[in-house]
């Protein structure tokens, strides 16, 4: 949403990030997709290189595209797949623990929110 | 599941908060139309900032966080991540590098890809709340990147 504000403004925008199918769905005007897992947009931690040559990819989509544009890197993930089950999974093993959670979850947002947590 | 279909974030989010107990669905922005700027001048002659998903400030209570434009030169050291939706399992944010991309940028204005760094950066809180995006902290960005003369924003969203 941020960047389609700023691309309505003159500013051109490219978004580089790691859920191809929240971004899309979106709408942006340039797109750079890694997929890997998220938390690291621009590539592995400390593989310096690896940021770099995503940020130049992304501003080369910016200096060349002239319509809306999404592009997927080439990055692997260094340790295997098994990340893409694995993250948010629910099934029987964690559903107990789950259900937990969101009762923590909401105690504490109740406890923010009485101690006078809001947007201004 | 193949390695070439990639995660179907929104279907497992809305799985996840349905199994702690989270009745209502969050509903993702959905757009038709989508805006295009075309870049005016060349890329070495540009201003670029970068846009951050991760906390800059996080002794700012979660629920009252709003967009924060910061000097480049006040960049810190850290960034609170642990308070966002990321996978803490197969990774890590102690490499601010992973996810700001300000050592790459200062680099590319050394080769002289892009003309020069952008006075400030600028947070965008995670939130909840479309509206409160759309109508505070997108505008916000908006005139903040207006001052300080900025062609091109890199988001990078955790």
């Amino acid at each position: 949403m941020t960047a389609r504000a700023l691309e309505e403004n003159g500013i051109a925008t490219v978004v580089i990030g790691s859920a191809i199918d929240i971004v899309t769905h979106c709408g942006v005007p340039r797109y750079l997709h890694n997929d890997i897992p998220l938390g690291n947009p621009l590539g592995h931690p400390y593989e310096s290189d690896q940021h770099l040559d995503c940020v130049t990819r992304a501003l080369m989509m910016v200096r060349d595209e002239s319509e809306p544009t999404v592009k997927k890197s080439h990055l692997k993930w260094h340790n295997g797949e098994a990340w893409r089950d694995n993250y948010m999974r629910v099934d029987d093993s964690n559903r107990e623990k789950l259900k937990m959670m969101g009762e923590e979850n909401r105690r504490r947002r109740r406890e923010m929110i009485d101690n006078g947590e809001k947007r201004i | 599941m193949s390695d070439s279909v990639p995660v179907e974030y929104m279907q497992r989010t809305r799985a996840f908060y349905n199994a702690q107990g989270f009745s209502k669905s969050y509903q993702w922005a959905s757009n038709d139309r989508i805006p295009f700027h075309v870049l005016s001048k060349p890329l070495g002659e540009c201003s670029v900032t970068f846009v951050t998903t991760a906390v800059p400030d996080g002794s700012i209570p979660k629920l009252s966080r709003s967009a924060q434009s910061i000097p480049m030169s006040d960049i810190p050291e850290v960034f609170r991540t642990d308070e966002l939706s990321w996978d803490k399992e197969a990774t890590h944010t102690r490499d601010t590098g992973s996810f700001i991309p300000l050592q790459s940028l200062e680099e590319l204005v050394k080769n002289k890809l892009i003309g020069h760094l952008a006075e400030r950066f600028h947070f965008v809180p995670t939130e909840y709340s479309q509206n409160n995006t759309l109508t505070k902290d997108a505008p916000q960005i908006v005139t903040a990147c207006h001052e300080d003369e900025v062609d091109i924003a890199i988001l990078v969203p955790l």
